[in-house]
């Protein structure tokens, strides 16, 4: 309370319409938008309020792919996919689509249901004096430099984040490694009849590839209970880089909604595309004879098959496996 | 003038005073109010167990009846407080025994309590009706039998979160036959199993009982037969909640849930069938506290369809696997939600489901009433929050917590300075707030400049520089406790206004850029605050430089000065 607050309250610009602005001296992140974001008096979710977004996120990748955000591993998550000169940033939500104007190097393409945890990659290709990186020695006691946020950007994972209590971080799909105490009556018969999708679901995510499509994703079988549940959820995964692929090849550029169709007749094969899989033992089989939740407990991956393919496809024997994605190599 | 009201008159008015603070606020006006209200306090509330010793405040307040104490640092619950640190409940009851208190209410926060400790209150406070521990440790359920067996009057026993070593003993069985009194019983956190034929005729003899939260060894059976004695019940724990949704106890279940039609708030799931859940759906309208976050099998379209029912919550705690779309449909569902607490679910990034900015906006517009929110988020942008600050003026705690803390707005690139500005701006009733993100000092200029009732703020990963923190110093005239972990911090910042920690109850600052001469300093300056260096890996000692930074310090204002119980490597300058 001493010689402190006039200066500080110098440093108060005068009340004002909530404005967001780029401040000068805020300039590391390198954002290249203009983004004077107004406060509006309409309800949220109105378009404009989202086309801003949808429309800069496709400059991201190139713009952004020097630059480093809080650096943190990816904890989990398989690092196959990273391309160490790009990385992806969470912009996206869930439903991921491969737009023909963006570099789909190095972009990791997830399941519908997973978000963007993973999508976390470090870049620090960046000069490291610009950005805050720079680990300086401990500044003199008495100066009030704007010392770089070392602090955050230190590596391994983050004792203590996120903050939740230890109990709380175990939860996940662990009660069916907790002891069953004896008193508690268990009814075997009868539970082991339940869908087991029920009772322990953690996710079950295989690989789903399409024929025509260099890249594939991945789907959680504990998030549907049928097959018709998943045929659907196979549309909504490829349609759009199915017409992708499509106005890419045919050097058009077209509204990706116009062009898209449905990718329907999965499991009947009335459709232009089929369902396959691949189980346990290696073998390619179509989808759909078992039961549900048997399918679920042997499938390996998944494939969508141009329909015209399958009678031609070679007649193996059980010693010659093909594998699904022997296509694609 | 005020002498002309005798003691008696003065004593009937302030027994109208609930609050701790008001009634410190009286205390302070004159000697004869201060005397007054000393002799007439009842409900004590320490919010630092070192502040003060127990003698002097029994010596203060003869009369107390109900004692709360608060004992560990917030970001203890993170693990970054080392577990022999402090908190320990003992002497305080050893104090109260000495002394005679006629103790009727204990309620404890991240203490350390002994089956020592349990056993001295149980046998020296015949009248005592109520334990509530909460996120306590160092005790097991033989403390609890001992508890159980000696309380006569026992009306509540109240175990949140704790860390309880489970013994296998009987406990529950501790209590005689001639005990009836109960209302509340919770031992949810306890690991082991409980013996059910016991406990379903305490339920049975217990008619008053309103709350009862089951353990995970509580099995489906047993709370169907439960239920049935209590049909009373306001607040329900269900213990696992998995069984054949065919079979007959489950028929039996839902009858007895039908007849519960007091339960207005539901917890437990810890173990679920999605397929039982319908039993549950004719309670769920008249719900008004709904707490899923420890289920964390049950997928987001049966949550959804639950919520579907319950549109009379307030306040709603729930995984972050409801997503987006989920939260859409608790906007529109619940109109009369008042807090909400999104857990995260999956904290390694697997990634199957988490929630952004588009949830959080939406249940701000769908939810008018809403006033305190936790909200674990893959994602925000400032745009969402000022959107959430324009629908939401009235915050009283808002804590966000991104997963990954330095998170830019992904859309703009920019800091979260901006979004975090807006609802300190907006939402002039602000008490707690915690930040994540990426964040420059320009947020805590707006959180000194707006945050004006702002009680307790959690900063982690923010700032640039000093200026940061004594934005924040200067202009929060109300902080009481600020806790900062990681950011770029030092010493100027901590020295600028040493007077001013003791208007607060706390500080804490932890891998920041703080040294130790500078806490040698401030403890020299202000003998009434406990500065306490926490160096678990370098032990620190006199003959440390000045200049080392230090780990972990601790501050807080205290009228007995350093703790004699203060481990090794917690040293109080």
């Amino acid at each position: 309370m001493e010689g402190y607050s006039p200066q500080l309250l110098d440093l108060i610009p005068k009340e004002r319409e909530w404005l967001v602005q780029r401040n000068e001296e805020e300039r590391k992140h390198g954002a290249s938008e203009e983004n004077k974001l107004e406060l509006r008096l309409g309800p949220p979710g109105q378009e404009e309020d989202w086309t801003r977004k949808n429309n800069s996120t496709r400059k991201i990748n190139d713009e952004r792919s020097l630059f480093s955000l809080g650096y943190f591993p990816n904890v989990g998550q398989s690092t196959t996919n990273t391309n160490t000169n790009t990385f992806m940033i969470q912009a996206q939500k869930a439903q991921f689509q491969l737009q023909p104007t963006t570099t789909p190097q190095g972009l990791s393409v997830m399941g519908k249901e997973s978000s963007q945890s993973c999508s976390t990659k470090v870049a620090d290709l960046q000069n490291a004096a610009e950005k805050k990186m720079a680990f300086s020695p401990a500044p003199a006691a008495n100066t009030a430099v704007p010392n770089s946020s070392q602090k955050r950007t230190a590596p391994g994972p983050v004792v203590g984040w996120p903050p939740i209590r230890s109990f709380r971080k175990n939860l996940s799909g662990t009660s069916s490694s907790k002891p069953q105490p004896e008193s508690q009556i268990v009814v075997p018969n009868k539970v082991s009849s339940e869908n087991p999708v029920d009772s322990c679901p953690k996710g079950l995510f295989v690989k789903i590839n399409m024929d025509g499509i260099p890249i594939g994703r991945k789907v959680d079988l504990k998030a549907y209970e049928s097959y018709d549940k998943l045929a659907s959820a196979v549309d909504e995964l490829f349609r759009g880089l199915l017409a992708a692929q499509m106005d890419s090849s045919a050097g058009r550029i077209q509204n990706k909604r116009e062009s898209e169709k449905a990718i329907t007749g999965l499991l009947d094969g009335s459709g232009e595309y089929t369902l396959v899989y691949e189980d346990n033992e290696g073998d390619r089989m179509l989808v759909g004879d078992d039961p549900w939740h048997m399918f679920v407990s042997t499938v390996k991956r998944l494939r969508v098959l141009k329909s015209s393919e399958l009678s031609t496809l070679r007649l193996n024997s059980k010693q010659e496996k093909v594998p699904l994605d022997a296509d694609m190599r | 003038m005020m002498n002309y009201f005798p003691d008696e008159v003065l004593e009937h008015v302030f027994d109208f005073l609930e609050s701790h603070r008001d009634r410190n606020a009286v205390s302070l006006v004159c000697q004869s109010w201060y005397r007054v209200e000393r002799f007439s306090r009842e409900k004590v509330f320490i919010g630092n167990c070192y502040a003060i010793s127990p003698e002097r405040v029994i010596a203060r307040f003869p009369r107390v009846r109900s004692l709360t104490l608060k004992g560990k640092p917030h970001f203890a619950d993170f693990n970054l407080v080392p577990s022999d640190w402090g908190g320990f409940v003992l002497p305080w009851i050893e104090a109260m025994a000495r002394s005679g208190v006629n103790l009727e209410e204990l309620r404890l926060k991240r203490m350390v309590v002994s089956d020592e400790s349990l056993e001295l209150l149980a046998r020296s406070f015949p009248n005592l009706r109520s334990l509530v521990l909460v996120s306590c440790e160092g005790f097991t359920t033989d403390g609890l039998a001992a508890i159980a067996s000696n309380c006569r009057f026992l009306t509540e026993l109240d175990l949140q979160e704790n860390e309880v070593e489970d013994r296998r003993g009987q406990w529950l069985s501790c209590f005689p036959d001639s005990c009836t009194s109960l209302v509340s019983l919770n031992f949810a956190c306890l690991k082991g199993e409980v013996n059910l034929a016991a406990l379903e005729r305490l339920v049975a003899r217990n008619h008053n009982l309103r709350s009862l939260r089951l353990n995970h060894a509580v099995p489906l059976d047993a709370l169907q037969k439960i239920l049935m004695q209590a049909p009373q019940l306001v607040d329900l724990g269900t213990g696992s909640y998995v069984h054949d949704p065919d079979s007959d106890t489950y028929n039996k279940l839902k009858s007895a849930v039908q007849k519960c039609t007091s339960i207005r708030s539901l917890s437990g799931f810890l173990d679920v069938a999605p397929r039982c859940l319908p039993a549950i759906y004719p309670i769920c309208l008249n719900l008004t506290s709904l707490n899923l976050s420890y289920a964390s099998l049950i997928h987001n379209s049966e949550l959804i369809k639950l919520i579907h029912h319950c549109s009379q919550l307030q306040r709603l705690w729930i995984l972050d696997c409801i997503g987006d779309k989920g939260l859409g449909v608790v906007a529109s569902t619940c109109k009369e939600l008042q807090e909400l607490r999104v857990f995260p679910s999956d904290i390694h990034g697997v990634g199957s489901a988490a929630v952004t900015e588009e949830g959080l906006v939406a249940i701000s517009a769908g939810c008018p009433k809403l006033n305190s929110i936790l909200y674990f988020c893959q994602q925000m942008t400032n745009a969402a929050l000022i959107t959430v600050a324009k629908n939401c003026p009235n915050f009283i705690r808002f804590r966000l917590c991104t997963l990954n803390p330095t998170i830019p707005d992904p859309v703009t690139m920019q800091p979260l300075d901006e979004g975090f500005g807006a609802i300190v701006q907006s939402c002039k009733g602000l008490k707690r707030l915690s930040l994540s993100g990426l964040l420059t000092d320009q947020v805590f200029l707006y959180i000194g400049m707006y945050a004006e009732q702002l009680e307790m703020l959690s900063v982690a990963f923010a700032g640039d520089s000093d200026k940061g923190m004594l934005y924040v110093l200067n202009g929060c005239k109300k902080l009481k406790k600020l806790e900062i972990r990681d950011s770029p911090f030092g010493n100027v910042a901590l020295l600028a206004d040493v007077g001013k920690y003791e208007t607060m109850r706390s500080l804490w600052m932890s891998s920041c850029e703080v040294t130790l001469g500078a806490c040698k300093t401030l403890a020299k300056k202000m003998p009434r605050l406990n500065v306490e260096v926490i160096n678990e890996n370098d032990l620190i000692d006199a003959s440390s430089d000045d200049r080392q930074k230090v780990e972990k310090m601790y501050l807080y204002r205290t009228l007995v000065g350093p703790r004699e119980d203060a481990p090794e490597f917690v040293w109080t300058l």
